[in-house]
């Protein structure tokens, strides 16, 4: 919330300062929306090219999806921004719980 | 700041979606639900990566059998650009731009839609076209119990974002409001993420056998 309080006094001068820093903000957001776009085909074309083995693929696309997700997160909803430490707690917590519930299921337990 | 104070251009606050208690409050409780959320997913995705192929014959369909790059492909774009679309949403939220806002959601709706139109479709054609329901293996239910639960939320997102647009149309942006925007477009944000691990996973793990 480092933005919250911007008084100069001048309220014309302020909005005119906070619409400039939205619009670079918005221009981030694209940025990131175009890098998510190119991950999403990487993996689609790894896919489809059929050259590569599946001990490549997999992790591989897995990687790009963890970095697309980072990208939704910390940046489409702000996690990166000030004022979201208890967000980011209780993503980790669930992430934590997430990779530790698909490990079990993927590895101890048998079907 | 009262939070139905009539608002302008010029009082309207830099993070109006954190403003009031009540909006602080929303946006620590939405995000405990996403971390609830995130365990709910992983539990339906580790339940369909162990279930992943088990059918109980050996003429019934893979993974690897079922999915098309095409239409997945399709899916994923739509439902990454309706992401980018509420973002300009909170954008012109932030500039206290409710018209433009408004039309930036309806743009997402629209896009959610033909997202779960394509899905509708999809598992359509896999029940007739492969006799691949949700009880005709394991494999089966895992795979429409994830994959549904997610087009469920997408549902659920739709029908959330066109009754914020229809009830507040005549109202205009306050800091009543402006927080349940923020929160229906983070949840619609979450939508996506939870996409990402399902078209990476299910679809493209799928057909890499």
């Amino acid at each position: 919330m480092a933005n919250e309080q911007l008084n100069s006094g001048n309220p014309r001068v302020d909005i005119e300062y906070r619409r400039k820093k939205n619009a670079e903000e918005m221009k981030h957001q694209v940025i990131t929306f175009a890098l998510m776009i190119f991950l999403t085909l990487i993996a689609f074309v790894a896919v489809a090219y059929e050259g590569f083995t599946g001990w490549f693929i997999v992790p591989f696309i897995l990687l790009l999806a963890v970095v697309q997700v980072i990208f939704q997160l910390f940046y489409f909803m702000h996690m990166s921004h000030e004022g979201h430490e208890a967000p980011k707690l209780f993503m980790y917590t669930g992430v934590l719980i997430a990779f530790v519930t698909i490990l079990c299921y993927t590895t101890i337990i048998w079907w | 700041m009262h939070v139905e104070e009539k608002m302008t251009v010029e009082t309207w606050p830099a993070a109006p979606e954190k403003q009031t208690l009540d909006a602080k409050n929303k946006f620590l409780g939405f995000w405990l639900f996403l971390g609830g959320e995130t365990v709910l997913f992983a539990s339906l995705f580790a339940t369909y990566l162990a279930l992943k192929d088990s059918v109980p014959r050996s003429d019934m369909p893979l993974a690897k059998d079922l999915f098309e790059i095409p239409l997945v492909f399709a899916m994923t774009m739509i439902l990454l650009t309706s992401s980018l679309t509420s973002v300009y949403a909170m954008y012109h939220m932030k500039n206290f731009n409710f018209k433009k806002m408004q039309v930036w959601l309806g743009i997402t709706v629209i896009l959610g839609l033909a997202f779960l139109g394509l899905e509708i479709y999809e598992f359509n054609h896999y029940v007739h076209e492969f006799g691949h329901t949700f009880t005709s293996s394991a494999f089966g239910s895992a795979f429409y119990t994830l994959v549904g639960f997610h087009g469920a939320h997408v549902a659920f997102g739709l029908l959330w974002i066109t009754t914020l647009i229809i009830r507040n149309s005549k109202r205009g942006l306050n800091l009543y409001n402006a927080p349940k925007y923020y929160v229906a477009s983070l949840y619609w944000h979450f939508i996506d993420v939870v996409w990402v691990f399902i078209f990476t996973v299910v679809y493209l793990m799928g057909m890499v056998g």
